[in-house]
């Protein structure tokens, strides 16, 4: 992959720049409502990572690295086990197992047990969007001698 | 045919061999009392709205049930892009 | 001997296992690596597909439940999916890593023939 731009067709430019950001809204949608319909974490995290990955093949190597940078995505990486492994060490503080959310008091009741899951869902698409786009970006920019 | 393609043939047809002798055994499909339908998964179905919280049962189970699997699950993304930046290193010396 | 229903009603398990000799004879016959990946890729989806399979019941629908009392058998089984989720995510990881050791490979030797690689070795 060329660090530049690769294409210089006004065509594909245009469409990816109006078609990221639904594919961005339709991310969050899923990871959001994982808990109502089909979806979840994974699924949402892929849909995200895979408008990055849109962006950084239209418009090269160099540009989308500079819209996701690589300190935030060194930070963002390991976000998600942060959040799961403290939301279980919060259960285990309230005196119940790790990752029994009932054991939190607010979280008692099953209406709003689907927070922590919510909140554990953001966390995994987190890492699922960092981590796939850094894996592009890692294969995407070797410098090839052919 | 050549005499080196023989050899992944004849493994693979013994292989399908023992699978197609192991489907006598297994539940017609869409059979609603195949083991898999009978021990524990009847439970998830009827609390999954109840206790858990949640409508889709699919997420019920992977963060409310099995969390600590899906704990396990991250970790695995986790490393598994960390092998590919300790192996190829961020693109472009970035 | 088993008559014809035997086999219509067991279609599901025939696919896989054709998928799964598919996948396995370019895993042990194909000299690239990328295409022993892709068989292995294969292998994998035949898993899923017999695992996924598994959790479907007759004129189930997918299991969103609205409602407190739950009739189990109008449901189809969420365990089996589930599994598979936590399959593709180590599929995922398995395929990144040994793409990227392909990469490493390729740039060491200028080849990806596994049998040059071992004359090169």
């Amino acid at each position: 992959m060329s660090e530049g731009p690769i294409t210089k067709d006004v065509l594909v430019k245009t469409v990816t720049k109006i078609l990221i950001p639904p594919i961005q809204l339709f991310g969050l949608y899923v990871i959001m409502h994982g808990h109502i319909s089909p979806g979840g974490g994974f699924q949402g995290g892929v849909i995200i990572a895979s408008s990055f990955i849109l962006y950084a093949l239209v418009f090269g190597y160099r540009e989308g690295a500079h819209r996701a940078k690589l300190k935030i995505r060194q930070f963002l990486e390991p976000l998600g086990p942060i959040i799961f492994g403290t939301i279980g060490l919060i259960c285990i503080l309230f005196s119940g197992n790790f990752l029994q959310y009932s054991a939190i008091p607010i979280l008692a009741n099953a209406e709003i047990a689907a927070t922590a899951i919510s909140l554990v869902e953001i966390g995994i698409g987190i890492t699922v969007t960092a981590v796939i786009f850094s894996i592009f970006m890692a294969m995407g920019g070797r410098k090839t001698d052919g | 045919m050549k005499m080196r393609k023989m050899g992944p043939l004849f493994v693979v047809i013994v292989v399908g061999a023992i699978m197609a002798y192991a489907v006598a055994d297994m539940p017609a499909f869409g059979s609603l009392t195949s083991p898999a339908a009978s021990y524990v998964s009847p439970t998830y179905l009827e609390e999954a709205y109840g206790v858990a919280g949640v409508h889709n049962a699919v997420t019920g189970v992977l963060a409310y049930w099995r969390g600590y699997d899906t704990f396990g699950e991250v970790t695995v993304i986790f490393t598994a892009g960390m092998a590919v930046l300790a192996i190829l290193g961020r693109g472009f010396g970035e | 001997m088993v008559n014809l229903e035997f086999y219509l009603q067991h279609y599901n398990y025939w696919i896989s296992v054709l998928l799964f000799m598919i996948g396995l004879y370019t895993m042990i016959a194909k000299k690239n690596l990328i295409k022993k990946f892709l068989g292995l890729n294969i292998v994998d989806t035949s898993i899923y597909l017999f695992f996924i399979s598994m959790g479907d019941k007759s004129k189930a629908i997918a299991p969103i439940i609205h409602g407190e009392h739950v009739d189990p058998t109008h449901y189809s089984n969420p365990l089996p999916s589930v599994l598979i989720l936590t399959a593709i995510v180590v599929a995922i990881g398995l395929t990144a890593t040994a793409l990227s050791l392909s990469i490493r490979i390729y740039e060491e030797y200028g080849t990806l023939n596994s049998e040059k690689i071992e004359e090169l070795w």
